[in-house]
């Protein structure tokens, strides 16, 4: 008897297990399969800071959210609809986000008596056999002993054949929801192109959890997912630290510059710099520095010599990077830093997603230090981002941070690729020998938007010196001067705030231009909230979406956009950041919906939250 | 490399317009003297010579070098012209820093600077004291020193810093002293000779917070007895008469006297010998005491080792030829891709 098919919308699904149990690339896997077929798709990737965290105990659970549909998706989803379990605490984990009536694959290798006891499932009964999962369809799977079964003549060791398990688990779940088997047969070839023995194992084992699934009366019900009605054009899978990576590498190419790289490794923004260390080729310089301190003064040393500076971390890194940022400041010199935000303070949680650090890149330096700030909404929107951080960086001659955060750098979203041709290009105002005056060259002469030249060494009759301590405007050199002071920290304020001038003014995402409620977002709360806004919308509520990607300074017609609205609420994962910016700046009163739990918001968090706000503005 | 233009800037175009702040007779005038007078005979151009220094009385430097120049912070020089290096290899880098800034909040950069050996001349003008912030010690200062921040002596042991460098598989380290402009003119032209990173650090007098730190070796009286000036090729040879010499029983250094001894059983010295440019860096004690050896200047090593910029630009080159020139279509498009029509 062959399964019947069944159409949806939409699926989500979460493979959870031992964070060594290759989860995160089974998702992936799986991922990369529906959005070649054409559907849309958002990724939640959630796992431990440890990189083979204690076997079968609940800290040690990794794993992948994946929501995938035929209609447009702005999130990794609220509840699951299937879960996919290599062992008991991965299912005692995250039974909790299951859809009542969803769908359970347990490898039942992983519910023996050691795996209850690690669990610490107190009745010892394994919840397979106790009756408790009687509101779920479970499909119990021998996972290990299968597969040990199907590779017992492959001359691999147990161990070696183990690691294969997952691509059972994905030839299952690939032929539940109706998808083939193609892409990864490819990519296996790919990866274990050296040891063609793995790839035979690995492509054996899928086939086989795939003709499980065929053969035995496991499942009765198939689901099918159809292709997404998506706009017109060429799409590939983008994550977001691989988003900020080619972003870095367009700008430098549509500038005419080289990209200089220098960064320390931190969780979660270390792919940025393996991304962009395969790129040599684009002449691409990546620089791991001793430490991050090292990181951001390299890349101003790079900036000093004409080249597009950049450095990359997460919070702890930014910390540490806060005076050269300060430097590259009174230097007036392009630099760019990448902020891929996780939870704090201090170490905080490495592996999990916080937007706490917006406070910290708008004022965390000493002195009077304003700094641009550009925030990614989605994991594809993290190259448009990282492209603008380099164009207002060179053509306005300061820093400018870039946030990202671990939920968008390690997401991933269907992306319509730009051509080299469609993105803008942009120079660097370089300073030649026709700048000197008299045989004098002023590096601190200033334009109208009061940016200098990039004066390079090499650069015949324009040796000057620049440095931290206050200069006088115009000659750059030391000044102490009360007045002169004064004058530099407006001049430095204005040119900065200038940007807003180069920069699109503030949208509206979805709904209408003025309303009851404005939903105002930034970074990775994007998808939660357009998708909350979306239905509360089709409800028939007066409800708007707004996203702001330009933090500092503010689009020109922000305050106008905001004023707009009765209410405005600011959901953020932190404890009210850009709420605070938006009273100090406007005394609107923004009202927040804060977070700070290391996962992102869900749909439904923001539409309660909407309507609890509707509902006071009635009465 | 830059252009030659033999002889063409005196010493007086590297001057600046900026008036010199230091304080009077301070060491710092001398380094500065022999600097403009030694870089016009380099033969490189002017545009192509940068300086860069952190925070410290010697950092201001650059201010008044008619060059390219930049006055970064604290200790991070080291990383800034790393930075600057690797994306202008073909730059004459110099980085003017202290025994504060290189050795103390600098000196994590220091240590990396050196093993990636940037091609870059370090001057690390040491002072043992905190000039700037008017007198506290310095991690070179001596033990039991008093200063401000320690009215009952430092309990801190002091860096040894040739000791440091070589142990940080430093390619050129070199030491010489304000009061002795020949020599540190001859030493400078082989620095900035040297392809590498060339350490060469400086005895300074800070007449104001440490006056007198060096005079032992620097005054008449004192000098040749605690002073040995060593030269590739040349016996270890010291004392107003000349009369003592530096032999090597095993790895000890042992001071014999010339009467009984002749110039062949002395050891001579080798700069492309690490392991007994070591022994050298361990003249540390103070000469002034009996049987203690005399503390020495010049060369104390010089080894060609590939440049980190080198390899950085050939990595680059290499990633062309064996990828072509990157194609930024081909990078935004990825290898899977699917269109919807």
């Amino acid at each position: 008897m062959s399964a019947t098919l069944e159409t949806t919308k939409e699926i989500t699904i979460l493979f959870a297990g031992d964070s060594g149990d290759g989860i995160q690339l089974t998702g992936t896997q799986f991922t990369d399969t529906n959005a070649l077929f054409g559907n849309d798709l958002s990724t939640f990737p959630n796992f431990p800071a440890e990189i083979r965290a204690p076997q079968g105990t609940l800290a040690g659970v990794s794993g992948f959210q994946l929501h995938f549909g035929s209609i447009e998706i702005f999130t990794p989803g609220d509840e699951c609809d299937a879960l996919v379990v290599m062992n008991v605490a991965a299912l005692k984990a995250n039974l909790k986000s299951l859809k009542k009536g969803g769908i359970i694959i347990a490898n039942t290798d992983g519910f023996d008596a050691k795996n209850l006891r690690l669990a610490k499932v107190e009745s010892g009964v394994s919840p397979l056999e106790d009756g408790s999962l009687s509101n779920y369809k479970v499909f119990p799977i021998e996972v290990t002993k299968l597969t040990r079964e199907c590779l017992k003549d492959s001359g691999l060791g147990t161990k070696d054949i183990d690691r294969t398990k997952n691509m059972f688990v994905l030839g299952f779940v690939l032929w539940m929801f109706d998808r083939n088997m193609d892409h990864t047969v490819d990519f296996l070839k790919e990866k274990f192109k050296k040891k063609p023995e793995l790839v035979e194992a690995n492509t054996k084992v899928l086939k086989a959890g795939y003709h499980y699934g065929d053969t035995t009366e496991t499942a009765t019900t198939r689901f099918s997912v159809d292709k997404a009605e998506m706009p017109k054009g060429t799409y590939r899978n983008m994550m977001g630290n691989q988003a900020t990576a080619l972003g870095l590498i367009a700008a430098a190419r549509r500038s005419g510059l080289e990209l200089f790289y220098g960064s320390y490794p931190i969780t979660p923004a270390s792919d940025v710099l393996h991304e962009l260390a395969k790129h040599k080729n684009f002449g691409v310089k990546t620089f791991q520095a001793e430490d991050e301190i090292a990181a951001v003064a390299s890349a101003i040393g790079a900036s000093f010599g004409g080249a597009l500076g950049v450095t990359a971390s997460s919070g702890p890194g930014i910390a540490l990077k806060g005076e050269a940022i300060g430097l590259a400041l009174m230097l007036e010199l392009p630099l760019v830093i990448v902020n891929v935000q996780r939870g704090g303070p201090s170490t905080g949680l490495p592996t999990k997603t916080e937007q706490a650090d917006l406070l910290q890149a708008v004022y965390g330096r000493n002195g009077e230090a304003p700094v641009a700030v550009v925030a990614a909404a989605t994991p594809a929107d993290c190259f448009n981002m990282a492209f603008e951080a380099c164009r207002l960086a060179v053509q306005h001659m300061t820093p400018v941070f870039f946030l990202s955060d671990g939920y968008l750098a390690n997401g991933a979203e269907p992306w319509k690729f730009p051509t080299e041709d469609e993105l803008p290009s942009f120079k660097g105002n370089f300073a030649t020998p026709s700048d000197l005056k008299d045989g004098e060259y002023l590096p601190y002469e200033r334009d109208e938007n009061l940016v200098r030249k990039w004066a390079i060494p090499g650069t015949l009759g324009l040796e000057h010196r620049v440095g931290g301590i206050e200069k006088q405007d115009g000659t750059g050199n030391i000044s102490y001067d009360p007045d002169n002071h004064q004058h530099m920290v407006n001049t430095r304020a204005q040119k900065v705030a200038n940007i807003a001038k180069n920069v699109p003014l503030q949208d509206i995402e979805l709904g209408a231009k003025t309303g009851k409620v404005l939903v105002l977002g930034w970074g990775s709360t994007y998808g939660a909230i357009k998708a909350a806004v979306k239905d509360l919308t089709e409800e028939g509520h007066s409800v708007s979406h707004a996203h702001v990607r330009y933090l500092f300074p503010f689009p020109q017609n922000f305050e106008e956009v905001l004023r707009s609205f009765d209410t405005v609420l600011i959901p953020e994962m932190n404890m009210g950041q850009l709420r605070m910016m938006i009273r100090s700046e406007f005394l609107i009163p923004a009202v927040g919906l804060n977070k700070v739990k290391g996962i992102p918001f869900t749909k439904g968090e923001i539409k309660d939250k909407v309507l609890e706000l509707l509902d006071q503005l009635i009465k | 490399m830059a252009e030659v233009l033999n002889g063409a800037m005196t010493a007086k175009e590297l001057e600046t317009d900026q008036e010199v702040r230091w304080c009077p007779g301070c060491g710092d005038y001398s380094i500065l003297k022999q600097v403009q007078k030694v870089i016009p005979e380099l033969g490189i151009k002017r545009e192509d010579i940068v300086f860069i220094s952190g925070i410290g009385c010697s950092s201001r430097f650059p201010y008044y070098m008619n060059t390219y120049g930049m006055h970064s912070i604290h200790g991070r020089a080291p990383a800034v012209v790393s930075g600057l290096k690797s994306t202008n290899p073909d730059l004459s880098v110099w980085m003017i820093t202290g025994d504060g800034d290189a050795l103390s909040i600098g000196g994590n950069h220091l240590i990396h600077l050196l093993r990636r050996n940037f091609d870059i001349n370090v001057l690390l003008f040491n002072n043992q004291i905190y000039g700037l912030t008017k007198g506290q010690y310095s991690p070179t200062s001596e033990e039991g020193k008093h200063t401000k921040s320690t009215p009952m002596g430092s309990l801190d042991h002091p860096f040894n810093p040739a000791a440091l460098c070589l142990g940080a598989d430093s390619t050129f380290f070199a030491r010489s002293m304000d009061r002795d402009p020949v020599h540190m003119r001859d030493v400078l032209l082989r620095a900035s000779q040297h392809k590498g990173t060339s350490m060469v650090e400086i005895y300074q007098n800070c007449n104001v917070f440490n006056d007198g730190a060096f005079f032992g070796f620097t005054d008449k009286e004192t000098k040749k007895q605690q002073t040995l000036f060593v030269e590739h090729g040349k016996p270890m040879i010291f004392g107003e008469n000349n009369e003592f010499g530096i032999k090597l029983d095993g790895f000890t250094p042992v001071i014999v006297n010339m009467d009984s001894a002749s110039a062949d059983d002395l050891w001579i010295h080798d700069e492309k010998d690490r392991g007994k440019a070591n022994i050298l860096a361990r003249f540390y004690g103070n000469p002034a005491s009996e049987g203690e050896l005399p503390r020495p200047f010049g060369i104390f090593y010089s080894e060609d080792r590939a440049c980190y910029e080198d390899l950085l630009v050939k990595q680059v080159e290499t990633a062309k030829e064996k990828f072509g020139d990157g194609d930024l279509n081909a990078l935004l498009r990825g290898k899977n891709t699917w269109t919807i029509s």
